[in-house]
């Protein structure tokens, strides 16, 4: 609790270079899981053969689907974002790492959702499924073929596992702070900068600006109320 | 870069020490919950979702009752798909290996079917009404391997030049196949009043929601592979990750499936175990990059962060290379 103080966890300001649609991904693939973790949780209310015979089931079970295929287009442009970003640098790598466990988690627990549909694409993907699982050895435990099986996986142990790694990723995004843009090597042109190796953020944005040291909110300098864009976060 | 730049660097970016803007997280978490929403509801709207019946063994055996016998044959004598597998179902083979490493043999077999005795013979003893089928089975059990083979093998080569006829069983030419057409025959009427369907999904209890064995029995036949090619969905056609309809299915998946459609993996028979081998690598790899040299300098070389904090550079009016 000591590394994350309200004001961190809950921020009322944000570095004024997040300025760029690309930071919104990472929010929209969070709210793409608490869709998917709610509509989940309907069709899990109402039995796993609700879906098939009834249109409101039949509509939640699409809100799935669709919510599931959101969330990983959204992650996918989010991960390529930050990959672009570095956004491991200044001492972020768990961050990094936690975000990538949980794409590679989220993957088998979308899978255990498609081999439990009870239809025909349940039964292909499972059958096909199975060669490359039985293959690693990974069958003997995980066996797509097993409707009761999958299905315990699908509606908890992975979810939870996903959960925990993205309430994890989160934290440290809070704890570490969305990592800063590359400095540039100042040119001695146009701009007429002076900077001679200095940061080139720190000459522009911190000097004479009461520069703060952490990513909390108490004390560091907010840009005019009439900044260019609203804020953003991952 | 040496690895006291790099600590350097690290140092660097450690902390934020610009400027900040004012932020309202629970807002922009509001407007994006209400815009994924209704992009969410208007895909359902628009889109709905795939729900094609799954295809029955009784189905199958009404449609396809050639294929259905032929499948039923090759359980019998094992030369089926499942029969040959090996871990985990039986130990008629080695599954599939690296070099030394055996994986699915190191793990053993863990869902034992015998698909002589699962998929055929135990349905069969489980009719009691026809006294012929009880000679046959009889008949079957006591004569030596050898024999089976040899009426299992007449049988399958007939088969392939079997025809279905009009009242649903099938008709193939006479020849020395033992009790085969009479336990195939039981076995086809089984099938065709769905008790085969229920016979390899009962075990030793009531409650049931393993389906391996019925859909590793459909699996051994054309009735899923012949669905799926019409649907797109064969492996050669990106597979697995495709769903029925044009719905995306699982496209975060497409580099697994890429490496089927090449060399040597398209060749090999050990084409499973190479790919999640590969997969495994670049999973790892994926999780490593903030340690991986070349991969987490890319970034850096590449000024994709150019287009992506312009604005901050504009801010700064610098656009010289990353230091």
């Amino acid at each position: 609790m000591a590394a994350l103080p309200p004001e961190k966890l809950l921020p009322d300001a944000q570095p004024s270079y997040m300025a760029s649609w690309i930071y919104v991904f990472g929010v929209l693939s969070l709210v793409s899981l608490v869709l998917i973790i709610a509509s989940g949780s309907i069709l899990t209310l109402k039995g796993p053969g609700w879906w098939h015979f009834t249109s409101v089931g039949h509509f939640f079970n699409s809100i799935h689907l669709w919510s599931v295929e959101l969330f990983f287009f959204f992650l996918v442009i989010h991960l390529w974002g930050k990959y672009w970003m570095a956004a491991w640098r200044g001492g972020r790598a768990r961050v990094w790492m936690t975000g990538a466990v949980a794409f590679i988690v989220a993957v088998p627990c979308a899978l255990t959702g498609y081999v439990s549909q009870q239809n025909f694409d349940a039964q292909w993907i499972s059958t096909q499924a199975k060669d490359g699982l039985n293959a690693a050895g990974v069958g003997a435990f995980f066996n797509v073929t097993n409707f009761g099986q999958m299905y315990s996986y699908h509606v908890l142990l992975l979810p939870l596992a996903v959960v925990a790694l993205v309430a994890a990723h989160i934290l440290l995004v809070r704890k570490h702070g969305i990592v800063p843009p590359f400095e540039l090597a100042p040119r001695a042109s146009a701009a007429g900068l002076e900077t001679e190796g200095r940061p080139v953020a720190r000459e522009d944005h911190g000097s004479g600006n009461g520069a703060r040291h952490g990513s909390g909110t108490e004390s560091h300098p907010v840009a005019e109320s009439g900044s260019p864009r609203p804020g953003r976060t991952t | 870069m040496s690895r006291a730049s790099r600590r350097r660097d690290d140092e660097r970016y450690r902390q934020w020490t610009g400027t900040y803007r004012p932020y309202d997280i629970l807002r922009e978490a509001t407007i994006a919950l209400g815009v994924v929403l209704a992009l969410v509801i208007g895909l359902t709207i628009l889109f709905s979702s795939p729900d094609d019946p799954p295809s029955t063994i009784k189905q199958w055996s009404h449609t396809d009752p050639v294929d259905f016998v032929t499948t039923a044959t090759t359980e019998l004598d094992g030369s089926s798909g499942t029969g040959g597998y090996g871990p985990p179902y039986n130990h008629n083979g080695d599954g599939q290996h690296i070099a030394f490493v055996y994986p699915a043999k190191w793990l053993g077999v863990s869902h034992p079917i015998d698909t002589a005795r699962d998929f055929v013979l135990a349905p069969l003893q489980s009719i009691t009404t026809q006294p012929a089928l009880r000679t046959a089975l009889s008949t079957y059990q006591a004569a030596p391997a050898k024999t089976q083979a040899a009426w299992t093998t007449a049988y399958e080569a007939a088969l392939g030049k079997a025809s279905a006829t009009p009242s649903g069983s099938i008709s193939v030419a006479a020849g020395h196949y033992g009790p085969l057409p009479t336990m195939m025959a039981s076995l086809l009427t089984l099938a065709q009043g769905g008790g085969l369907d229920g016979a390899l999904l009962t075990g030793r209890q009531f409650y049931q929601t393993d389906y391996t064995k019925p859909l590793l029995f459909m699996a051994d036949g054309s009735v899923l592979a012949n669905r799926a090619q019409a649907q797109h969905l064969l492996g050669t056609q990106w597979g697995m990750m495709n769903e029925t309809g044009s719905y995306p299915g699982q496209s975060w998946l497409w580099l697994y499936t890429f490496w089927y459609q090449i060399k040597p993996f398209s060749t090999s028979a050990n084409a499973d175990v190479l790919v999640m081998g590969v997969m495994g690598v670049l999973s790892l790899a994926f999780i490593l990059i903030p340690f991986l040299p070349g991969v987490r300098d890319l970034p850096r070389r590449i000024p994709i962060y150019k287009l992506i904090w312009r604005e901050h550079y504009r801010t700064q009016q610098a656009v010289g290379p990353p230091v």
